[in-house]
């Protein structure tokens, strides 16, 4: 079911809002002008993921090199940093621990990494976790997500 | 031949002793052996090592033979390659070069013993392979060294005690990994050293037995290291053996390790998979001691949580006795094909042995 | 539809009530303390400030400002410093019956070279302690903070507040000068038996070594996950020194420093004083037995092994069902939250003895 849960002008890009919509704490963001909306919840112990800071993500080609890349898209979870794209919910690690049911539909085992062509920099591995994200919408200056009841 | 493992095993720690520094003098130069006699120097001291403590197998006196066990090329055929139907042995020598502060005699005590090793034990007994000892406290004459005498066929891995300066996966011991690298050779990181700073986080221990104990956390410590600070990313084809550290403690370390790495990885984004992973794939642990549980089930339950069969490889640590059981006693109770593998296929596959 | 924002913070998440053994209070700012200092050491401390082996060389930049949890900022000053967000976002959210405060204000008491001046951090924290947290709250407990590295010292300070049924242990840092179970200790240890007080021996500290019996590492990380070692060393240490001989009502807590290195170092323990046992004497039984009867331990931070039958396994090989006492370790990042840290689901017996049961008869709350 859509729900309308702010206007265009309260999220500026960088920003965020944190708003309860079907009886669940979702967080919306803007980056650069598009809009992400995901469960405010994280799979591993239930921290209020989208009160995280947002940074980039480090990747690296060995020891001593730090690639920063993609500021501000990576959110990480307040209690214990576990790493989450906010365009995808995707994590970037590999908890393994199955115990939040409720993201079982969402859930995806990575195959394993690829070796890239050498010197470049590789991904990193997926981890089989994706926080749940719901689609949002923009409709007359409204943001609009879409949550299953 | 022993019912337990049958013919054929790989044995992975057979104490390679320097008897006195007497041994030696053939192959040192008229510089070291003149500087030797005259200032009396004995050596370095092993401390690793008590000669009373009942863990290091002395003492000697109450050998028939005499001989200093470990020393005599004879008495190790007869109680190790004979009595266990060992197919290859793999040499450790404890003696701690790396405590001599001058590091020129290190180096020089270094290649004195690899050359006598090779000499009257590894170009005498076919069955035996050997580990290179080298000034590890100066990672750029321990590449010389391991340059020196690395393409020689007996030798199979690097010696690097486990105490040490600092850890081996610090960039300071780059060359040292790769020099063995250049010549497919293992790390063998052992049990011992005396490297002068305490051996454990809160300083020195009074007794030995704390030392002994805590040697086991030295090790954690040095795989934490290998893994955070990179080397298996920058090395990838690095293989790491941990000898006579204790095996059971390597589950609860991964465990923490992954937790941990899963919101601290920024700091060391090289590391890119599970700590787990790479431990599996890079390192091996000898079986003397395991540190078992009591109870044998929860044997089985250890190695279960190990997440792999190909870790284990067999040792008889001879002539340490950590327990008063047989080293095999160990084995007992494993499934046959586990079996295989723990005594001979693992190393076989590790050391890549013909 | 419109949506609300979300109310923060959310409504007690555990309902079983909780003791929470590891909760940091802390100061707002350092000039908290003056009140509690006499003038000599207030004026060396403005003079010369902290002087503690942390600052002299082994500083690793931590995950987040404070070690704290992001969300755990209080409107004004560091986490764990504002008494009622404190309440709101731990002991109210999270059922708390009890806490057991821990305090470690920047290097405290013990971290200070100048053991005198220790001495009066010491007490200026004991004090502050009594004023700001257990006169206005009754649901707090707190560990006196003593500068052990001076057994005198020490003792007089639990001498001091012994008494004081709202201490309920003598607070260590895991990272001592020297192993715990050596003579320089033993005055603490026959002071916290004397006011029937268990030793509580916490992550953290610097004694002047580094982590690793191999020198110091480069990163956090190792810093971090190193910490298990420490505790072993003092473990071995307790034991091989024959301190539970000598201190036969000795209670030691392990806090914050994980479970699953215990089990196998027990049966190295055992193995060892077989073989090695006449180097002590004084040891006449097997380590394991000493460890069993006289440690307890925190859960915090929560073993995650990667299936949840390793975790029961794991609870199984150390024996300790009445020794394992629940912790948060609040306001820092690690935090582990009372009704998901747990990797798999226990007997509801033992839960209640972990989440309050076994505090409660250690700590006589």
């Amino acid at each position: 079911m859509k729900h309308v849960v702010a206007s265009v002008d309260e999220i500026p890009p960088g920003g965020r809002k944190i708003v309860e919509v079907a009886g669940r704490s979702v967080g919306v963001f803007n980056l650069e002008g598009e809009f992400f909306a995901l469960r405010n919840s994280c799979p591993h112990q239930g921290g209020e993921l989208c009160r995280g800071p947002l940074s980039g993500w480090v990747s690296s080609r060995g020891p001593g090199d730090y690639d920063y890349s993609r500021p501000g898209e990576i959110l990480r979870c307040p209690w214990h940093g576990w790493e989450f794209d906010i365009k995808t919910g995707q994590s970037w690690f590999d908890p393994r621990r199955v115990r939040v049911r409720s993201y079982e539909v969402f859930v995806e085992v990575s195959a394993p990494p690829e070796d890239d062509a050498a010197g470049a920099v590789e991904g990193p591995e997926k981890g089989p976790y994706v926080a749940e994200t719901y689609p949002v919408s923009v409709e007359r200056r409204s943001v609009v997500v879409d949550v299953p009841s | 031949m022993n019912p337990d493992v049958g013919h054929g095993i790989v044995d992975c720690d057979i104490h390679l002793v320097v008897p006195s520094i007497e041994v030696l003098l053939p192959y040192l130069n008229d510089h070291w052996r003149a500087y030797i006699r005259e200032t009396s120097f004995k050596g370095p001291i092993d401390t690793s090592y008590p000669r009373g403590a009942a863990t290091s197998g002395y003492p000697q006196t109450d050998r028939p033979d005499g001989a200093i066990p470990g020393s005599d090329i004879a008495q190790t055929r007869a109680e190790v390659l004979d009595a266990w139907g060992t197919e290859y042995g793999i040499l450790t020598c404890a003696y701690a070069v790396e405590s001599v502060r001058n590091p020129f005699a290190a180096a020089a005590l270094a290649a004195a013993v690899n050359d006598w090793q090779l000499r009257e034990w590894l170009d005498r007994e076919p069955r035996l392979r050997g580990s290179v000892v080298v000034p590890s406290q100066d990672p750029e004459l321990a590449a010389r060294e391991i340059d020196r005498v690395g393409d020689h066929p007996a030798f199979v891995q690097v010696y690097l005690p486990v105490r040490s300066e600092a850890l081996y996966g610090t960039r300071r011991y780059y060359p040292i990994h790769e020099a063995a690298l250049r010549h497919d050779l293992a790390i063998g990181i052992h049990f011992g050293g005396q490297p002068g700073n305490p051996p454990t986080a809160v300083g020195w221990p009074s007794h030995y037995v704390e030392e002994y104990v805590g040697m086991a956390h030295v090790f954690q410590s040095q795989l934490i290291g290998l893994v955070t600070e990179g080397v298996f990313d920058r090395f990838p084809a690095l293989r790491v053996v941990l000898i006579e550290g204790g095996v059971s403690w390597l589950p609860s370390l991964m465990w923490r390790l992954d937790k941990e790495w899963k919101g601290l990885r920024r700091e060391v984004p090289w590391v890119r998979r599970l700590p787990s992973a790479y431990i599996r794939e890079h390192v091996r642990l000898t079986m003397q001691p395991l540190d078992a549980p009591p109870d044998p089930a929860r044997l089985l339950e250890v190695i279960d949580h190990l997440g792999s069969e190909d870790l284990l490889m067999f040792a008889t640590d001879f002539p340490h006795r950590h327990s008063d059981g047989r080293p095999d006693a160990l084995l007992h109770g494993l499934p046959e094909p586990l079996k295989r593998k723990i005594t001979r296929e693992n190393a076989r596959a590790f050391y890549a042995l013909p | 539809m419109t949506a609300t924002a979300v109310k923060i913070p959310t409504p007690a998440r555990s309902k079983t009530a909780i003791i929470d053994c590891d909760i940091h209070n802390n100061v707002p700012s350092e000039d908290a303390l003056y009140p509690y200092l006499p003038e000599r050491w207030l004026r060396y401390g403005e003079r010369f400030g902290v002087r503690s082996y942390r600052y002299s060389g082994a500083y690793y930049p931590r995950a987040n400002p404070a070690a704290a949890r992001t969300d755990a900022w209080p409107p004004t000053g560091l986490p764990g410093s504002d008494l009622g967000f404190l309440r709101e976002q731990l002991l109210d959210a999270w059922n708390v019956e009890y806490g057991v405060l821990n305090p470690l204000i920047d290097d405290g008491a013990p971290g200070q070279l100048n053991l005198e001046y220790a001495a009066a951090v010491a007490t200026a924290i004991n004090d502050w302690q009594i004023q700001e947290w257990l006169d206005p709250e009754p649901r707090l407990r707190a560990s006196l903070v003593v500068p052990y590295e001076d057994g005198d010292l020490a003792a007089a300070e639990i001498d001091r507040l012994g008494g004081d049924s709202r201490f309920v242990q003598v607070l260590l840092l895991a990272r001592t000068g020297e192993p715990l179970g050596r003579r320089k200790y033993w005055k603490l240890y026959e002071a916290a038996e004397r006011h029937g007080l268990p030793v509580g021996i916490h992550f953290g500290g610097l004694g002047g070594h580094a982590i690793t019996g191999a020198g110091w590492p480069s990163f956090y990380l190792e810093d971090h996950v190193g910490m298990p070692q420490t505790f072993q060393a003092q473990v071995a240490s307790f034991v091989f020194e024959g301190v539970f001989e000598r201190f036969p009502a000795l209670k030691v807590v392990l806090i914050e420093g994980g479970l699953a290195w215990l089990p196998p170092l027990m049966w190295r323990m055992d193995r060892a004083w077989e073989r090695l046992r006449d180097e002590v004497p004084d040891v006449d039984k097997p380590p394991s037995t000493y460890v069993r009867e006289h440690f307890w331990l925190t859960t915090q931070p929560m073993e995650e092994p990667p299936k949840r039958e390793q975790f029961l396994q794991l609870l199984a090989q150390l024996a300790m069902d009445d020794k394992l006492m629940f912790a948060t370790d609040y306001p820092h990042w690690d935090f582990d939250a009372p009704d998901q840290a747990f990797p798999a689901r226990l007997p509801a017996d033992l839960e209640r003895r972990i989440m309050n049961g076994n505090a409660r008869a250690l700590y006589r709350l």
